[in-house]
């Protein structure tokens, strides 16, 4: 049985991705001809057929918002692509940038058809600039052959696509730190209620999507023959990009079907562990948002349910980043909490004063000094980013650690000597 | 009518309006949730997670400052896990608090320190990881203390949205994140204007006044100085909400008495100086519109405005009245008139003024605001120094007898009283200018139409017996920055324009005590309301220690004294950051 797939990647090295003609030579703006013909909601209910969620991290029923998005009123409203792609380890949207820049863009011109926006905004991380020249000139190539711009292939929709650079803070991927920033403003995300699809960028309605969720939508669109709902499992179908990394002899970008496990993504897809000398310590899942995996849990299937039921990250961004023997596991949390010590925003108590302590207090079991209460206190500590920040970035900044402690609960045993003093 | 909600808090029903906010829904069960970034005043932040409650059903804890009520919903604030969420996030503010309480300006008015105390923090769990920065001493109005910011951004809030100043702003992020000016430049470099409301909202004592209560205590017992004080209007209706009196409680008489018995030789009344400002004023007015002088003309008393007029608008320099402020006025006949009176050198003579606003302390120090080596006012306290050194001397206000303010530059009219609330200075400028440009008394003498709101922006046609005269009133600078662009843009074709910078005018003053909010505002305009009317003497140029400073000293208004020691000049001042040259 093969473990990877080839559905959001199917144009992958068919066409040249700086020609429009190219694209168009392998059946690409199909889809939006297909759409052009269809209501917006049964468009969103094509993606509802095929129980299409999210890829951004949130798995949030990609049917259900494009439906939302509908029906929410306004003049004007704008469909967002989040190519911000920060969590640490993930990369798989850059592969869908690079290789098929064209059917991202079908895919937004379907969205701002079926939402009924009329500008779509690209929002492109800082690391990816390189990546400007290609897009800009697919927007253009797509201007002139009249896929963007006014009464688009005569339905009478209006849409255009702009592009964006973030200027590389991790906060911005979140949906309102994005909206700000598009707006002109810091990134920093805003409170909700008002939701972004009610007041996002500009303060209009905006449908915010993954580059791999929009990537979807023309072969869904096309796939009379239901391939994309026999992948993976009955009660989740389909393929899934991940980016694999870390100590593994063969790390990269693959299309998966849901269902594969967590061992066979480490040891078949990315060919295992990089050394035969130093075993598999752990696995981050779904960035540095998501929580450890022991080695106990690797036949643990990758779907959303089962990834659940196992307590891990439903899937998020689809990282796997694969740590072994050589790097501790307080030593793992260390750099994931150095990393959200840096990119919190500063805004809210419990995020911005709570990396703070819990850094210190990962400082003293690195050291070994720690004692019961400083155990107590990390927990508790943890808890209250989990269930009071404002925004997903403090919400998700303890996953590792509460994790961790739940399966290396030695890393954290206070050390007799401490204990005793 | 708007729809309403059933829900229950810790297991109370209550029905409440659709829309209600979750904290203003415990409220009504007497339900206090805490916070530290909410203000009723301001639009929601949600930044400080204080008021982290449970909604039954939910995963994550509930802002109760920004999660609107639902039918059936089920609000629990009195669980460990909200309790634990609660002391959980005081003490992360708690730690990163330089917590020098007792020399705090905010020592038993500070916000953090209630929480403290109704938490019980006497072991808070996190070591105090607070910073080193140093005081921000950088202009004579307010101190900054950013060891002491609990990074709530009301202040953020009060100068962007308020005062469209946005001088305040954030910067940085993570530990980092903080609240400064831009570039970190002092404050008056910046587009700050000193209005001091900042210091209104803070909740800690991150923004204060310059305190020049110690300057004071010693000019007061030097024997070779004689020091004098005047006091604004609006401070005898503010006063007593720091010795526990309710909102709006007049004080006038039991503030002369404490004033006195503090050790100041001579006490005075900023409201002769309004009236002194309206003859000046009212006369430049009636001369603009007869001799085509440029109008609309713009008042002058709030420096606060005039500072935003000379930072952002000084194409509007030749629209503001000459007239000096009545701080000003007082001043410069203090050290005068009345110094030559008493046959005192004015060198010798201590001018200290109480004050509403933090402003004024700006004020004072403008070169112009003085002559021969000295400035007309020396010191300038806020409400809230008058109350330190009154409680230093150990007096409570309301115990104390009522006085008289002295005489001459004790008297002054219900005119003057109201300068202190939006609406007040146009009111009485409008009741002398009236009288003097037609000869005829006035029927009534409120003018409704100019009473002002909060935060809000007033037009009125008054009729001059057959002349019409269009006023626009403006109090906040959000609201006189939309005057200014109706002016501009042509939309409207005012004569003259009362703009004071604080929301509610000077009894919403940046220098008023902690506390003073909207409502607290409302009931201080009805104080001085009340004084007007209760006053026999409500017109300025029938006051008669005006008449006498007219008829022994400066003759007529607009005379030349009167213009050499009454009226001022305004300068055009650059911005330290200057983006002009940037698209």
């Amino acid at each position: 049985m093969s473990k990877t797939v080839c559905f959001i990647t199917r144009n992958f090295g068919k066409y040249d991705p700086d020609s429009l003609a190219g694209y168009e030579a392998i059946g690409g703006f199909r889809a939006l001809r297909r759409a052009l013909g269809m209501d917006g909601y049964a468009i969103a209910d094509v993606l509802a057929a095929n129980g299409v969620q999210g890829r951004g991290g949130a798995a949030y029923d990609m049917g259900r918002k494009w439906r939302q998005a509908r029906d929410v009123q306004g003049a004007h409203k704008c469909v967002v692509c989040n190519a911000d792609e920060g969590e640490p380890g993930t990369f798989k949207d850059r592969e869908l940038l690079t290789r098929d820049p064209f059917q991202l863009l079908e895919g937004m011109i379907i969205a701002g058809w079926a939402v009924g926006a009329d500008n779509g905004y690209i929002y492109m991380r800082e690391e990816y600039s390189h990546l400007r020249p290609r897009i800009l000139s697919a927007i253009a190539q797509c201007e002139a052959a009249g896929y963007l711009g006014d009464n688009i292939l005569g339905s009478g929709l209006n849409y255009r696509i702009h592009l964006y650079s973030g200027a590389g803070a991790y906060v911005c991927g979140e949906g309102s730190a994005l909206a700000e920033s598009i707006g002109g403003n810091a990134g920093r995300p805003r409170m909700k209620p008002p939701f972004i699809k009610q007041c996002g960028v500009f303060h209009l309605p905006t449908c915010v999507n993954n580059v791999e969720s929009l990537s979807l939508v023309a072969p869904l669109l096309m796939d009379d023959e239901g391939y994309y709902k026999r992948q993976g499992t009955p009660d989740c179908p389909g393929t899934k990009m991940i980016s694999v990394s870390g100590n593994v002899k063969h790390p990269g970008v693959f299309e998966v079907p849901f269902g594969i496990t967590i061992r066979e993504i480490v040891y078949d897809l990315a060919g295992g562990m990089e050394s035969d000398e130093y075993p598999l310590r752990l696995v981050q899942l779904g960035g540095a948002s998501g929580r450890i995996c022991s080695p106990a849990q690797l036949d643990t299937p990758y779907t959303y349910k089962g990834m659940r039921q196992a307590d891990l990250t439903a899937i998020g961004s689809g990282a796997v980043l694969v740590v072994d023997e050589r790097t501790s596991v307080i030593g793992f949390l260390r750099m994931t909490q150095e990393f959200f010590s840096h990119e919190s925003c500063g805004q809210c108590t419990p995020c911005r004063e709570g990396n703070r302590h819990i850094s210190l207090l990962l400082d003293k079991v690195a050291a070994g000094t720690h004692t019961e209460k400083d155990i107590a206190t990390l927990k508790k500590f943890a808890d209250i980013m989990s269930s009071a920040s404002l925004c997903g970035l403090g919400e998700t900044a303890q996953s590792a650690l509460l994790s961790a402690m739940k399966r290396f609960p030695e890393v954290f045993a206070v050390k007799e000597e401490v204990a005793v003093r | 009518m708007s729809e309403m909600v059933h829900i229950t808090v810790n297991r109370q029903p209550l029905e409440v309006p659709a829309g209600t906010r979750v904290i203003e829904a415990a409220k009504m069960l007497n339900i206090d949730i805490p916070h530290l970034c909410y203000h009723p005043d301001q639009t929601i932040k949600a930044h400080c997670r204080m008021c982290m409650v449970e909604v039954v059903g939910s995963r994550k804890l509930t802002a109760a400052c920004s999660t609107v009520v639902w039918e059936g919903m089920e609000v629990i604030t009195d669980s460990k896990k909200v309790y634990d969420a609660q002391t959980g996030v005081l003490d992360l503010i708690l730690a990163d608090h330089k917590t020098n309480c007792l020399s705090c300006a905010r020592n038993g008015s500070c916000e953090l320190q209630d929480l403290c105390r109704r938490f019980n923090r006497l072991h808070p769990e996190l070591p105090d990881i607070s910073s080193n920065e140093p005081l921000r001493i950088d202009n004579p109005s307010i101190v900054r203390d950013p060891s002491k910011c609990v990074k709530c951004g009301r202040c953020v809030k009060v100068c962007s949205e308020v005062q469209g100043c946005a001088a305040l702003t954030y910067s940085s992020r993570s530990a980092d994140f903080k609240v400064t000016t831009a570039f970190d430049l002092p404050m008056d470099e910046t587009d700050c204007v000193l209005c001091g409301q900042c210091t209104l909202v803070c909740p800690v004592g991150a923004l204060v006044e310059t305190d020049y209560t110690n300057e004071v205590s010693a000019a007061i017992q030097d024997p070779s100085k004689h020091v004098i004080v005047q006091v604004a209007p609006s401070v005898r209706v503010a006063l007593g909400d720091e010795f526990g009196l309710e909102s709006g409680a007049i004080v006038t008489g039991k503030m002369v008495t404490a004033l006195k018995m503090l050790g100041f030789e001579k006490v005075f009344d900023t409201n002769f100086s309004a009236d002194l400002t309206i003859m000046e004023e009212g006369s430049e007015l009636l001369e603009r519109i007869k001799n085509g002088g440029k109008l609309p003309m713009i008042t002058s008393c709030s420096p606060g405005w005039v500072t935003y007029m000379e930072k952002h608008h000084p194409e509007l320099i030749d629209n503001l009245s000459t007239a000096k402020s009545p701080q000003g006025m007082f001043g410069a006949v203090a050290k005068t008139y009345y110094a030559q009176k008493m046959g005192w050198d004015p060198h010798d003579v201590v001018s200290v003024s109480v004050m509403p606003c933090t402003a004024k302390k700006y004020e004072a120090s403008r070169p112009e605001l003085g002559r021969d080596g000295y400035q007309d006012v020396d010191y300038v306290l806020t409400t809230r120094e008058l109350a330190k050194l009154i409680r230093y001397v150990g007096l409570n206000l309301s115990d104390l007898p009522d006085s008289e303010f002295d005489s001459p530059l004790g008297i002054g009219s219900g005119a003057g009283a109201i300068f202190g609330a939006t609406g007040g200075v146009m009111e009485a400028a409008l009741r002398t200018a009236y009288e003097l440009h037609t000869g005829k008394t006035l029927p009534r003498l409120e003018f409704d139409a100019v009473r002002g709101d909060v935060n809000a922006i007033k037009e009125a046609v008054i009729d001059l017996d057959g002349t019409p005269l269009k006023v626009a009133v403006a109090n906040g600078l959000k609201n006189a920055e939309e005057i200014i662009r109706r002016v501009e843009s042509g939309e409207a074709d005012y004569i003259f324009i009362e703009i004071m910078a604080c929301p509610g005018g000077c009894i919403g003053g940046g220098g008023q005590p902690i506390g003073t909010n909207n409502a607290v505002r409302d009931a201080r305009i009805q104080a001085l309301y009340e004084i007007d009317r209760s006053l026999p003497l409500r017109k300025s140029h029938e006051n008669p220690e005006i008449k006498t400073i007219y008829e022994e000293f400066f003759g007529a208004p607009l005379s030349s004294r009167a213009h050499d020691l009454l009226h001022t000049h305004y300068h055009a001042r650059k911005k330290r950051h200057d983006f002009s040259h940037l698209k």
